[in-house]
């Protein structure tokens, strides 16, 4: 296999894959009740197409686009509308949301399968993946019909699938390769096919043997597919990192992906755009890595859209007697929930739970001394130090004109800070402020 | 929601989740650390003497610094190391036999005024330390340059004064310190040992580069600013550093880099005062740019100024420089070139 390809800066955080790394993925119980919010997706959010006391079954449309940067939803479960109002979500905000609750018969809708689903047309592949409701599942949630539908100015030349999973604890994608290596490699011939490309790319970080093997041995013979090992680094999985590793191009500051010819998929999303083209099946279940020392049971499980947090932490044990933190997604970027009673979403793709133990307290920090530490980290190479500097003293045009909205908020250089300067934090107030 | 679940309170917080290990104070007890290799060569050559001095310059900065941030009913910051080191790097900036009172007011100049008067770590312009002898050699001259010889004795009351090499190379040349040493391999060896006159903790080059190479190792400091110094130092040596004795006119290309780089404050400043976080550049290559100035501010007073030894003001006078550096050279952007071409 070739050498490791990967970007340049970053860090190496503890990565504790091995609490769940082990664990194939288990169907979590049916959820009695689910809550589905309209908004799960970056764009407009979704209008419900259901009223309270309407029968619904899995797999029915609930929510409809409401625009072209938007997706529809699905019930995961068949039952009863019994509430629509504003829940909170795993990002911390309120959104409208559907409530049903479950008869526990769980009948589905009926689905149309396409056995020669690579001999569809691109609109037929497009409208296919549009209704199934799929987003990008790596986090982000941005509506991956429009990924694949980029203005005529732009031509894409590549497709990577990211399978870099460079988050600290997160397994879920590298079950996925391990387990349905074939559905990946078909995604991505899908997302390939519609886009016009005659090139894939596979990118695994090499913490995974058993992934990059099992791929490997799926695209064999593939001459249009290449399976590419990354170092081991965060964030390895960043779009723009992803493709400099693969394809040694750089996206333009303030740019996207399509502006170097290049369109990324995450592999939890190369699997659903293959069963929605090839089955009909809308995105109504994910797999989410439950891990952290603050869970009884560290687990794989592939659980429906909707199901509340809490249920699927009951699922796994429980939290332990030391949990103090519960993150929706991983310990880099993800969001820490103040109540467990918030639904996995399209784009939740792990519950960490943090014990005593592994709690970084983060509410005490000292001036910046300059040290450089994340400079030298900084994916983007911007000089995060200053960055903070002009946050801290709420000279935001000064941070801005350093460059500030190239800043993703991986949180490396907060990762490394000496002075444990909430650097992201300090990130975010500066782009509140002013306009890019 | 179950209600055993309410039980837990969960913590909310901003990204990231985890952070690594390093901690100011970690790195600020490291560098320390690293300079206990110095300090027991000071104490080995000056006697117990040097040890007295040190302990002074730690102590009353320690002191006053707690004093000053209890009295200001500020959080107290003694426990981040960053005062002992000060305090340290003061004490092995001094000669053996100064009274006192030099240490406390150097450290009180150091610490209060040049640290926390301007908002405390992180916030001054100046390398407190240096700024504290800068204070001392202009207030008391006589005793911040009557130097004795590195001969250990209990009490050095009657320790013999010295002249430290780059003074006699200043003041008699090249010639009469060879020959003040006997041969010239003789003068390398004892400069990199450290047997020679001078401030307690400049003068043992070896024990200096063990401590340096664990502050490389570790991460801690960079080649950049050391190597950069160090190199301007040596090339600056070679071109200019030789003196015809007759007419006084200088034989380029003919210095000795080797006796400049090993004599003087030059193995403590450029690895340990030098690379202070908060008064050099931050960006990699603006600390090239830094080290390249102290290297030549320095030979520049070496050679043509007033005094024989310039590591003290070079520094201070690019920690001037350092945020103007940092402003005007970047880093390479991600992505950048190909916005350029647009």
């Amino acid at each position: 296999m070739s050498k490791a390809v990967t970007f340049e800066r970053g860090i190496h955080p503890s990565y504790n894959k091995e609490l769940a790394s082990g664990k194939a993925v288990t169907a979590a119980k049916l959820p009695g009740r689910i809550v589905i919010p309209l908004s799960q997706h970056i764009g407009a959010p979704a209008k419900a197409v259901v009223n309270i006391g309407d029968e619904v079954k899995r797999g029915q449309v609930i929510g409809e686009t409401t625009g072209f940067v938007s997706s529809p939803v699905h019930s995961s479960i068949s039952g009863k509308v019994i509430a629509i109002a504003d829940f909170p979500t795993t990002a911390g905000r309120m959104v409208q949301s559907i409530v049903v609750e479950g008869d526990g018969r769980d009948e589905a809708v009926a689905l149309k399968e396409n056995p020669d689903y690579l001999n569809l047309s691109v609109d037929e592949i497009k409208t296919l993946i549009k209704d199934a409701g799929i987003v990008g599942m790596g986090g982000a949630a941005f509506p991956t019909n429009v990924k694949l539908s980029p203005p005529k100015e732009k031509t894409i030349d590549a497709v990577v699938i990211n399978g870099a999973e460079c988050e600290p604890y997160l397994t879920a994608d590298h079950r996925l390769m391990v387990e349905h290596p074939k559905e990946v490699v078909e995604g991505l011939k899908i997302i390939m096919k519609s886009l016009g490309v005659s090139e894939g790319h596979i990118g695994i970080e090499e913490n995974k043997p058993d992934a990059l093997e099992a791929i490997s041995s799926v695209v064999a013979g593939e001459s249009t597919i290449k399976v590419w090992p990354l170092e081991i680094k965060y964030p390895q999985g960043a779009e723009k990192m992803l493709i400099k590793a693969v394809k040694g191009r750089e996206v333009p500051s303030k740019g996207l992906p399509m502006d170097v010819g290049v369109v990324v998929q995450n592999v939890g999303t190369a699997i659903a755009v293959y069963e929605a083209v090839r089955y009909g099946k809308p995105l109504i279940e994910r797999v989410v890595t439950i891990t952290g020392k603050g869970i009884q049971e560290p687990k794989n499980m592939l659980v429906r859209i909707g199901t509340l947090m809490s249920d699927v932490v009951e699922q796994c044990g429980g939290l332990t007697g030391g949990a103090v933190k519960v993150i929706a997604g991983g310990p880099m970027m993800g969001f820490a929930q103040w109540t467990l009673d918030v639904p996995v979403v399209k784009g939740t793709s792990g519950i960490l739970v943090l014990s005593e133990e592994e709690y970084v307290a983060s509410d005490e920090y000292s001036a910046c001394i300059r040290c450089g530490s994340c400079i030298d980290v900084c994916p983007m190479g911007l000089n995060p130090s200053i960055l903070s500097i002009y946050a801290e003293k709420g000279f935001y045009e000064d941070a801005r004109d350093n460059n500030l909205f190239d800043c993703f908020e991986c949180g490396s250089c907060a990762y490394v800070c000496p002075a444990k300067r909430p650097m992201v934090q300090f990130m975010r107030l500066a782009k509140s402020q002013v306009k890019p | 929601m179950a209600p055993e679940a309410k039980a837990h309170e969960l913590v909310v917080s901003v990204s990231p989740h985890v952070r690594g290990k390093e901690t100011v104070g970690r790195i600020m007890w490291t560098v320390n650390l690293s300079l206990l290799p110095a300090f027991i060569m000071s104490v080995y050559y000056f006697g117990p003497l040097a040890a007295y001095v040190t302990g002074l310059c730690v102590l009353s900065s320690v002191f006053f610094e707690h004093v000053y941030q209890v009295s200001l009913k500020k959080k107290t910051t003694i426990g981040d190391g960053s005062a002992f080191l000060t305090g340290l790097l003061l004490g092995l900036n001094l000669p053996p036999t100064v009274p006192f009172y030099i240490p406390v007011i150097g450290s009180i100049v150091a610490v209060v005024i040049t640290k926390l008067l301007f908002g405390g770590l992180g916030y001054n312009i100046f390398n407190p330390a240096l700024i504290g002898r800068a204070f001392l050699l202009i207030s008391f001259p006589k005793l911040l340059t009557t130097w004795s010889e590195p001969t250990a004795k209990f009490i050095a009351l009657d320790a013999k004064t010295s002249a430290t090499p780059l003074g006699i190379l200043k003041e008699e040349g090249l010639n009469q310190l060879i020959a003040v040493f006997g041969d010239k391999m003789t003068l390398y060896k004892e400069l990199f040992m450290g047997h020679t006159a001078g401030s307690l903790g400049e003068t043992s080059v070896i024990a200096l580069l063990l401590g340096a190479a664990i502050l490389l190792v570790r991460g801690y400091i960079t080649w950049h600013i050391p190597f950069s110094f160090l190199g301007t130092v040596a090339a600056l040596a070679w071109v200019f550093g030789a003196k015809d004795i007759e007419t006084g006119n200088i034989i380029f290309f003919a210095g000795d880099p080797v006796i400049h780089l090993f004599s003087g404050g030059l193995i403590l400043g450029a690895f340990f005062m030098a690379t202070d976080y908060v008064t050099c550049p931050s960006i990699r290559k603006g600390q090239i740019i830094f080290g390249i100035g102290c290297g030549a501010i320095t030979m520049l007073i070496r050679l043509k100024g007033g005094f024989p030894e310039g590591v003290m003001f070079a520094i201070l006078l690019m920690n001037c420089f350092a945020p103007l550096i940092d402003r005007n050279v970047k880093s390479k952007m991600f992505g950048e070139i190909k916005e350029q071409k647009k």
